[in-house]
């Protein structure tokens, strides 16, 4: 491919990065927000609730990403629920992540030892400094690297928003190469592309977990 | 009467659940044999062998899926090789799974305890036997759940196949949707036949667990 083709559409390549980056970043904070929220709900003692949470968590964890795009996208007209295909993007994006990420704060709380809960109750903590000092800083570490996978997952699941024409990377790079007939070379810049950014992203998910972890190691001498 | 829509296309959709299917099983058993031995080339491929299965299961996990299917699509019409969509559709999944299990593999394989093998050559057993017989065993007993796990998120990932033209389960339900007019209908059909699907996989998920834990007893 001759760069000055690259060059030409440099504008719109780059608002499609911008796009991905956004939709990439909204859609996870959505989901981490909302999944929270299934994780905590789930620990209330309101059982139609809980089983309500449960069949969400199983149904979006059940179907294709893109099915759940296109209920959204192309059928959610039909419910009164017009979107834009960006705003279907990024809650897509954000429901079908919030599944996963409920399921990981889930397995955290439950990461915590009874018995610490135990020790800070009888040495007479309140409740407060429990969920802050305990229960938090335990789950928080069993709950970093598999956010940080489903991070990285996310990041290659925004190329399929390409398909229900949300302006993304993926996108502009296929317009381009239907304009001007670079099919192959196109796909081939955004496989490097991706996987660069991939490796990138994985190599700081991997530094963060290490510095959120970091102060297992501190602790972890004789006492 | 919305669910009359449904009905009328069950046909067609329980056609395009049975191609969902076997495309992820060829893709599942293709990315087997593939992953296979890129697991051998990693675990004893010395430097260079396993290098290279490093660099593959680098690639495959990290480019997205649909850039890899689209690439092999392009890439066959480059060649000038006029296959059809189904072998780029089932040679991507493939691929990509490849890398998965590959790791899968390696991990299970990582999993069983190292006295076992050394046992194994203690009491005479040539290397051969010893992967034959001691590793290869336990590293797949303890490898099925994930493996069917992989399965399930294969099944899921085939929908992305229907860009390349196979008339699986998400392009069928893109097909009704656009000749009945009734998208919701449509979707929600096609999502139901994923879910019953992979409900039922997660079910022998469990049951495989549960067998396999039983026989691994003390």
């Amino acid at each position: 491919m001759s760069f000055d083709v690259l060059w030409r559409y440099a504008p719109s390549l780059i608002s499609g990065f911008g796009v991905t980056i956004l939709c990439w970043s909204a859609g996870s904070a959505l989901g981490l927000v909302l999944g929270a929220a299934i994780a905590l709900g789930r620990r209330a003692p309101l059982s139609p609730l809980q089983w309500l949470l449960r069949a969400y968590v199983e149904l979006i964890r059940g179907t294709p990403f893109l099915m759940q795009l296109f209920l959204l996208y192309a059928a959610g007209p039909s419910i009164g629920l017009r979107l834009s295909a960006t705003a279907a993007g990024v809650i897509g994006l954000g429901m079908y992540s919030s599944a996963y990420f409920a399921e990981i704060f889930r397995a955290g709380f439950a990461a915590v030892p009874k018995g610490q809960i135990d020790a800070a109750v009888s040495i007479g903590m309140t409740p407060l400094d429990i969920l802050w000092r305990v229960t938090l800083p335990g789950a928080l570490v069993a709950v970093v690297p598999p956010i940080v996978n489903t991070l990285i997952v996310l990041s290659k699941e925004t190329v399929v928003l390409s398909i229900i024409t949300v302006p993304e990377l993926m996108y502009q790079m296929q317009t381009m190469a239907a304009e001007t007939f670079t099919a192959f070379d196109a796909i081939f810049a955004m496989a490097v592309f991706y996987w660069l950014l991939v490796e990138v992203v994985s190599r700081l998910g991997r530094r963060l977990e290490r510095s959120v972890t970091a102060f297992i190691r501190h602790s972890a001498g004789p006492a | 009467m919305p669910l009359q829509a449904f009905f009328n296309s069950f046909g067609y959709f329980a056609q395009a659940a049975g191609v969902t299917v076997a495309v992820s099983l060829a893709g599942i058993a293709i990315g087997f044999v593939i992953g296979v031995a890129v697991c051998i080339a990693r675990v004893s491929g010395g430097r260079w062998l396993g290098g290279l299965g490093a660099v593959y299961v680098s690639v495959f996990r990290g480019v997205p899926l649909l850039v890899q299917l689209l690439f092999i699509y392009y890439f066959l019409a480059e060649l000038g090789l006029d296959v059809p969509a189904l072998v780029a559709a089932v040679g991507g999944l493939a691929l990509a799974s490849a890398a998965y299990q590959a790791e899968i593999l390696r991990g299970a394989l990582n999993a069983v305890p190292r006295g076992q093998g050394e046992a194994a050559i203690a009491i005479g057993f040539s290397p051969l036997d010893t992967w034959r017989r001691i590793l290869l065993p336990q590293a797949l007993r303890i490898s099925v759940p994930p493996l069917i796990n992989e399965f399930i998120l294969l099944l899921k990932a085939s929908s992305l196949v229907s860009v390349v033209g196979i008339a699986e389960l998400t392009r069928v339900s893109m097909n009704v949707a656009s000749s009945i007019y009734r998208p919701l209908e449509a979707y929600v059909g096609g999502g139901l036949f994923y879910l019953v699907i992979n409900l039922g996989l997660a079910a022998l998920g469990n049951l495989a667990e549960r067998r396999l834990a039983a026989g691994s007893g003390p």
